[in-house]
């Protein structure tokens, strides 16, 4: 009883250790004053305005909706294949290649900028945006590769060797028979991978460019020079906008599929 | 004339050890045959190269005198029922039987009937609409079952197909497995490494040993004529002793002289003979004996199972339970050449 406890205790401070910044920092957003002041003293929305009025905030966004899209998209169409071609395989190198895959994770992300920024926008002269893009494939690749991974794990194989028995091609089998079954792995990686790559702020900030950048990128630039509670508000906007889409994800396929 | 043909095939993993050693079999068409053997002797690797899943390093599989060795998994038309079954999750019993059906793009009536047929016959009219995670293992069986027999396939493939399931089912399906088996008279391979399901339901057996079939026949000659020592053994025979011929007679090592009935090629072979098929030597007998001294007496109900040592080794000895026994003291066994059965070594 005693342990128990205990342990609501220890569970209950980590928790508010995590929650209780979030916590002031949405209070923070509905000050009046013009510095970020904890506790308010009187209540406004205006910052939130304020947001949807920086016209750099509204490109930055967009860019940043986009290259997260696309750069989801593309990894899940490269990592889907390449997970199952992992798991597939008998390799005795299974384990090297898993770890080269998954290196991006284990790397800085500081590094893959300073990397693809010499190597993309020095020596090769790539347009900015096929830029950012690539340095947030290459975010999101190891997501997709692990995420799905593991629900291919789960995957009883001989349910597809029976799809190929009853006359189904292989790659017609992959679709209707592997494809079916690891949806939810599918969602994980695609939410773990869009929100790695909106979030992400070193690789943006090495290929960032004149005229294109992510938003968080520009939120960082914007803190340089106005410390002012429209940033607390974006993060309160940010944070609805994670909260939604979990809440998606919850009523389609249930929270665990996240976990998995 | 044989309707399915394994000839010489070898199959290596890896490109190391050689799983499948030029492996020859021959199934006549209808017919029900059983691969047995120990686990690891490549029964699921001969039923996998017949379903297409392996490439043989060598060797021919053909079918119907077609040569079907480098033809794919899905253009064979086989139906192959798993050891997990490997029902498509994410269906209803009613489409992962129509599964098959869909792929050979026939149209929805006729889909409908043939999926209908299939379900009464295996007994799953009633659970149509049921995803697999909702069934008992019986039922998943049967559903893989049906999923398999209702393309109408050349061959019907099982690897272990009963290992699931509680004692009081497996005997069950197995004979659900040979009334449908019977009803479409459909050739089928059978794995196992029980042998009593593999008698009760095949026509044939091909007892496997390390990548080759030992002994190919039927249940019956299996049981009662072994020919080689691994197939004895494999089916219970316990008690063994070596002979070397000698014209028409065979001998031990010692020197005792044993007769039978008839003589096998070979210099050196086995004897083998049930517990209950050994009696006791009277004053007359002077050959086909051994003598050994009584070790430990188990009592069995309406007989006594003795453990006789033996110059050839021990020996498993069944009496009725009048005759009686000391342990320690001395007796001569008598191996009548009619049940001394000769295995090659
Ligand atoms: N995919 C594989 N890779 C390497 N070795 C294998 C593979 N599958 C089976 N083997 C080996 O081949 C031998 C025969 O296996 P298998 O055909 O599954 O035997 P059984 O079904 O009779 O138990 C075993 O020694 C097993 O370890
Ligand atoms: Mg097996």
């Amino acid at each position: 009883m005693r342990k128990n406890k205990m342990l609501t205790v220890f569970a209950v401070f980590v928790f508010g250790f995590l929650i209780l910044p979030l916590i002031i920092i949405t209070i923070t957003a509905f000050g009046k004053g013009s510095a970020i002041t904890f506790p308010i003293e009187s209540f406004s929305v205006k910052w939130f305005v304020k947001v949807f009025t920086i016209k750099s905030f509204r490109i930055s966004f967009l860019t940043s909706l986009e290259i997260a899209m696309l750069a989801t998209v593309i990894a899940l169409l490269v990592g889907i294949p390449a997970a199952y071609a992992l798991a597939r395989s008998g390799l005795k190198g299974k384990g090297l290649i898993k770890s080269v895959f998954l290196s991006p994770t284990i790397v800085p992300g500081i590094v893959i900028g300073f990397v693809l920024y010499q190597f993309l926008v020095l020596s090769l002269r790539v347009p900015v945006f096929i830029g950012l893009l690539a340095g947030h494939f290459m975010v999101t690749l190891p997501y997709v590769i692990r995420v799905v991974g593991s629900s291919l794990e789960q995957f009883d194989f001989s349910t597809e060797e029976a799809a190929w028995s009853l006359g189904c091609g292989k790659i017609r089998a992959f679709f209707k028979v592997v494809l079916p079954n690891i949806t939810s792995g599918i969602s994980a990686a695609f939410m773990l991978a869009f929100i790695n790559s909106f979030n992400n702020i070193p690789v943006s900030m090495f290929l960032s460019g004149p005229g294109v950048s992510t938003f968080p990128a520009n939120l960082m630039n914007y803190i340089e020079y106005n410390y002012d509670p429209t940033v607390s508000a974006v993060s309160v906007l940010l944070m609805a906008v994670t909260v939604l889409m979990m809440v998606i994800v919850d009523k389609t396929l249930g929270i665990a599929a996240l976990a998995k | 004339m044989a309707y399915m043909t394994l000839k010489d095939i070898d199959v290596r993993y890896d490109k190391k050890k050689q799983v499948l050693k030029g492996l020859d079999l021959e199934v006549k068409e209808g017919e029900l045959v059983s691969l047995l053997g120990p686990s690891g002797c490549g029964k699921t690797t001969t039923l996998r190269v017949v379903a297409g899943f392996i490439e043989p390093e060598s060797g021919v599989f053909s079918l119907d005198g077609e040569d079907l060795t480098k033809v794919p998994v899905h253009k064979r038309n086989f139906g192959i029922v798993f050891q997990s079954y490997a029902l498509f999750p994410h269906l209803s019993v009613y489409d992962n039987v129509a599964f098959g059906l869909k792929m050979r793009k026939l149209d929805k009536g006729q889909i409908e009937q043939k999926v209908k047929n299939i379900l009464e016959i295996c007994g799953l009219s009633e659970f149509e609409k049921r995803f697999p995670q909702q069934m008992s293992g019986g039922q998943r069986q049967r559903v893989a079952l049906a999923r398999a027999l209702v393309i109408e396939p050349k061959l019907l493939l099982l690897d272990e197909p009963l290992s699931n399931l509680d004692a009081k089912l497996r005997i069950n399906m197995r004979m659900e497995i040979k009334r449908i088996q019977k009803k479409l008279g459909i050739t089928t391979l059978f794995v196992t490494h029980d042998q009593e399901e593999c008698f009760s339901i095949s026509d044939k057996v091909a007892v496997m040993n390390q990548g080759v079939i030992e002994q190919f026949d039927t249940p019956e000659n299996i049981y009662q004529r072994p020919k080689t020592e691994f197939v004895a053994r494999f089916i219970g025979f316990e008690n063994f002793l070596s002979l070397k011929k000698e014209g028409n007679v065979y001998k031990t090592e010692a020197g005792a002289v044993f007769t039978v009935e008839t003589v096998k090629d070979g210099d050196f072979v086995a004897g083998t003979i049930r517990p209950e098929d050994i009696r006791i030597a009277g004053e007359k007998e002077d050959h086909n004996v051994l003598s050994g001294t009584v070790g430990v007496r188990t009592f069995l109900g309406k007989s006594y199972q003795y453990e006789v040592l033996t110059a050839e080794g021990k020996f498993l000895v069944s009496r009725p339970a009048e005759e009686v026994y000391e342990e320690g003291s001395t007796i001569r066994l008598y191996l009548p050449e009619s049940k001394l059965i000769l295995v090659n070594k």
